[in-house]
């Protein structure tokens, strides 16, 4: 179905999407550019004048620069392989026939709904606070000295809390796709003798491979710019600075734009190699 | 699966999935739990579990020194504005990608995905100074405004796998049949699109509800939402559990209502639409 | 009213040639099919028609009139899709009443039309329930209904039958007959079943690869094939094609015959109008016995004989064509006259 009528009306119905999108993208980011080649402190004399790329230079040199992409991308990847690891067992353990599925599925989904302001507050008080968090508790009950979680282990922490987050929406998709496995299959391959491990190696997992693109993807998304759980927890100390939260700390802690903005122009840039190389992978596995 | 399960299986399967649903639900129903223990037996070592006296003065307390109301209020706003602004630049746009496609309809999907990647944090000052020019800061359309636009993608891509799933033919039927190009979308796509429709819009008010860079970021004494409300306990309230968690569950129960109601759709929009 | 012209219309998606220019006239009334294998424009055409695709080159015209630049709802056609195409979430009563209501009909008209329509379609009983409820052969009529009440200039129909099981389709076909019989109204039908354009049909058009082959009545392009795509095409067993020397006998390159034009007896003696082979495999259909016939120097023949012949696996047989039924075709494939 395509006349030239409906080609241009599909034109004309695309166009405010996108040029809303562009917008967005194009002129923040437009402003952020301009910033960044210019020395600028609202609080401390505003705009000082051009000043090239000094702030390109200052953002990588501070030492903060570089264990802020090593954190961005030690909670983007543990987060995505702990979620998607769990999330297939626990995807296929509620595929198996059992009382209450619809109960147990609403428990697990749960989570999700949770705000991370809420969820990161929870988490720190009541679980992780080393005199009276659950985790204090339950570590004094095995004759243990209490950790402090935030303080001594700031990245598994903010992991695990990350991970409680985003593990049901996981766990959800590739629910959805193992429940799609036309169960013929499965019984075809046991009739050739296939044993449980490499059904599971060659055909549920191979089935898997577009939902599990899908978490990745929309995953990666979501988790490169994590931004509350850090801000309520550890506020970036700890070496739990990502590269977001240090530009964030640039901007509005030290009042610094320029600055800021030059790291703002890096961020872009690690965000479009992983958005290059996802949507290499996506484009090929997912048949938009 | 015309095979007999015995149910010893089925009782095992039932016990480690109930264990561990329970297990990631704990932080949860924990929260509700505290929330109505005095800050005492918040705290207590061993911790209690139900059998405590039951009371609902840390709501009251709550209530009576943030007014809970207006934070509400102004996430109902931003979450269901957001979305309906969505909706309505999202519906013609995945109509024309669905079905007028064109040989750059998947890139622009992409495109469109990506422009979720960039960095928040790297556009905040110019979006700030915008804002200040605008006159909207700390203001509920300003805010409305920004979640339509940081969701639209996921609405586009959304709607665009639902309209995927519905024959042309019967738009075309439509066509046929003498119908205009807002008759068509608005009498046959609409309502046979209606069950993928909601699954976005629920995912999107989820989504908007939970935001928590722009709106804590670009919003002060006015326009703040549940997100801010909640930001404001981080300390040294935090200290507080039975308050900390009175307000946590005020926070979420909007949302887990929501999301208890319409089970069937949520499932599926949590998937984005994206597996069948 | 009701005659629709092609004048030199060509159809290209990207530098692929769907249509080659065609010249087609339709006149009022007639029941004209398109049938083709799959894949030889006979779908694009119709959507032409329809408006649903633009021509890449060429005029429509409607009633005299140039349509080819008209929107599909202004065109005064309707069309009934092989998916049926019905809206799902409305009742038959609304899938009926959907192009009155998009035209502004006054509700009490729309009504009692919707009610004759379902009473000539047989689902009165039916008007409350959704699509889904229905079966496949209630949802073609609802298809049906939804295009008769617009009492549109012509009807166009895309593979109607062919979700439907065997015996439904033999039934609807009729049916379909008799909405020709009793509307006059033009109708064109795109199938690639050549048992339904032959039972159907007025007015034949054979397409191969977006070209037209030859257009005429059924019989006489049963008769007169003008080449040998359409004599293998149309007709059921197929035609006989046989070439090499047994053509170069009559002066062809490829002669054909039809199963019913041969006799076919137990024994016999070869000669230049008789051919002899071995019974292969036989399809008893009561009425007739179709005969597959193994031969040295043809290949393998098939022969209609009547229900009770007398012959099994493995028998020796002659075949004599009947002259005056073999068509003869050149290096070309076109009949020679």
């Amino acid at each position: 179905m395509a006349t030239q009528n409906s080609r241009s009306a599909a034109r004309f119905m695309l166009a405010p999407a996108v040029v809303l999108l562009l917008g967005w993208m194009l002129v923040p980011l437009t402003m952020t550019l301009w910033f960044s080649f210019r020395k600028y402190l609202p609080l401390r004399g505003g705009d000082m004048g051009w000043v090239g790329f000094d702030n390109y230079v200052r953002f990588v040199s501070s030492s903060s620069f570089w264990p802020s992409i090593q954190t961005t991308l030690i909670i983007v990847g543990s987060v995505l392989i702990i979620t998607v690891i769990l999330g297939i067992l626990l995807a296929l353990l509620l595929d198996q026939p059992m009382w209450g599925q619809g109960v147990v599925r609403i428990l697990v989904i749960a989570p999700f709904f949770v705000m991370p302001t809420v969820s990161a507050l929870v988490w720190k008080n009541m679980f992780m606070d080393p005199v009276n968090g659950l985790f204090a508790h339950l570590w004094k009950f095995f004759g243990l000295t209490p950790i402090e979680w935030l303080s001594q282990a700031s990245l598994p922490s903010l992991v695990m809390i990350v991970s409680w987050q985003w593990l049901p929406f996981a766990t959800l998709i590739l629910l959805t796709a193992i429940q799609s496995l036309n169960s013929e299959q499965l019984e075809a391959a046991e009739m050739d003798g296939a044993a449980v491990v490499s059904r599971f190696f060659h055909i549920i997992l191979p089935h898997l491979a577009r939902a599990i693109t899908i978490v990745v993807l929309i995953q990666t998304i979501f988790l490169l710019s994590v931004f509350a759980e850090i801000f309520v927890t550890t506020g970036g100390a700890f070496g739990s600075k990502t590269l977001s939260y240090l530009i964030f700390q640039r901007v509005l802690e030290s009042q610094n734009i320029g600055l800021g903005s030059a790291g703002g122009i890096y961020a872009v840039i690690l965000a479009n190699i992983i958005a290059i190389m996802l949507m290499r992978v996506v484009g090929k596995n997912l048949d938009a | 699966m015309a095979r007999e399960i015995t149910s010893q299986r089925k009782t095992i399967n039932t016990v480690a999935a109930w264990a561990i649903g329970l297990l990631i639900f704990f932080p949860i129903l924990w929260t509700i739990l505290t929330s109505f223990k005095t800050e005492a037996v918040a705290i207590a070592d061993p911790p209690v579990f139900l059998f405590f006296d039951w009371t609902l003065e840390n709501y009251s307390i709550v209530q009576e020194r943030s007014n809970y109301g207006r934070f509400l209020w102004n996430s109902i706003l931003i979450a269901v504005g957001s979305t309906i602004l969505g909706l309505l630049v999202a519906v013609p746009a995945a109509w024309s990608m669905a079905f007028v496609p064109s040989v750059r309809t998947k890139d622009i999907l992409l495109w469109m995905l990506s422009t979720k990647m960039l960095p928040a944090v790297g556009v905040l000052y110019p979006i700030y100074l915008l804002f200040i020019q605008l006159g909207l800061l700390d203001s509920v359309l300003g805010l409305t405004i920004v979640l339509m636009l940081i969701n639209l993608p996921i609405i586009v891509w959304m709607l665009y796998s639902y309209f995927k799933e519905i024959p042309v033919d019967i738009l075309e039927a439509a066509r046929m049949d003498g119908a205009t190009l807002k008759e068509e979308i608005l009498y046959v796509l609409t309502p046979m699109a209606i069950p993928g429709i909601a699954s976005t819009v629920l995912l999107n008010i989820i989504l908007a509800w939970n935001e928590a860079f722009w709106t804590l970021n670009l919003t002060a004494a006015q326009a703040a939402p549940l997100t801010a409300f909640i930001a404001s306990y981080s300390s040294p309230e935090g200290l507080f559990y039975a308050k900390l968690s009175a307000a946590s569950t005020m926070a979420i129960a909007p949302i887990l209502i929501m999301g208890w109601f319409s089970q069937k759709q949520l499932v599926r929009g949590l998937t984005f639409g994206a597996v069948k | 009213m009701g005659s629709i012209t092609l004048k030199k219309v060509t159809k290209s998606f990207g530098s692929v040639d769907v249509i080659h220019p065609l010249d087609l006239t339709i006149d009022d009334g007639e029941f004209v099919v398109f049938v083709g294998p799959s894949g030889c424009g006979k779908s694009t055409l119709l959507r032409l028609i329809a408006g649903l695709e633009d021509v890449t080159s060429g005029h429509i015209e409607i009633n005299g009139k140039d349509a080819t630049d008209i929107p599909p709802a202004k065109r005064g056609l309707a069309m009934v899709f092989q998916s049926y195409a019905l809206y799902p979430h409305m009742t038959v009563r609304k899938n009926i009443a959907f192009p009155l209501k998009m035209a502004r009909l006054p509700k009490s008209e729309v009504d009692s039309k919707v009610e004759d329509a379902a009473r000539i379609l047989n689902l009165t009983d039916y008007l409350d329930r959704r699509p889904g409820q229905l079966s496949g052969g209630q949802r073609q009529r609802v298809a049906i209904g939804r295009s008769i009440v617009r009492e549109p200039d012509a009807f166009l129909f895309d593979e109607p039958l062919s979700n439907l099981d065997a015996a439904l389709r033999g039934n609807m076909r009729l049916e379909i007959a008799e909405l020709h019989q009793s509307l006059k109204t033009t109708m064109i039908y795109v199938t690639h079943d050549q048992v339904e354009a032959m039972t159907l049909a007025n007015k034949i058009v054979v397409l191969q690869n977006g070209v037209i082959e030859q257009v005429g009545s059924p019989l006489e392009l049963y008769s007169n094939p003008a080449n040998i795509f359409v004599a293998g095409f149309i007709g059921s067993p197929r035609m006989n094609l046989i070439s090499g020397k047994r053509a170069h006998e009559h002066k062809a390159e490829t002669i054909g015959i039809r199963p019913e034009h041969m006799s076919i007896v137990k024994g016999g003696k070869a000669s230049k109008s008789k051919w002899q082979g071995t019974v292969g495999i036989s399809e008893h259909l009561g009425s007739d016995t179709f005969i597959r016939v193994e031969t040295d120097d043809l290949g393998a023949i098939v022969v209609r004989a009547p229900g009770d012949v007398g012959l099994k696996f493995g028998d020796k047989v002659t075949m004599t064509p009947d002259l005056s039924h073999l068509h003869r075709f050149d290096e070309a494939g076109l009949a020679i006259k």
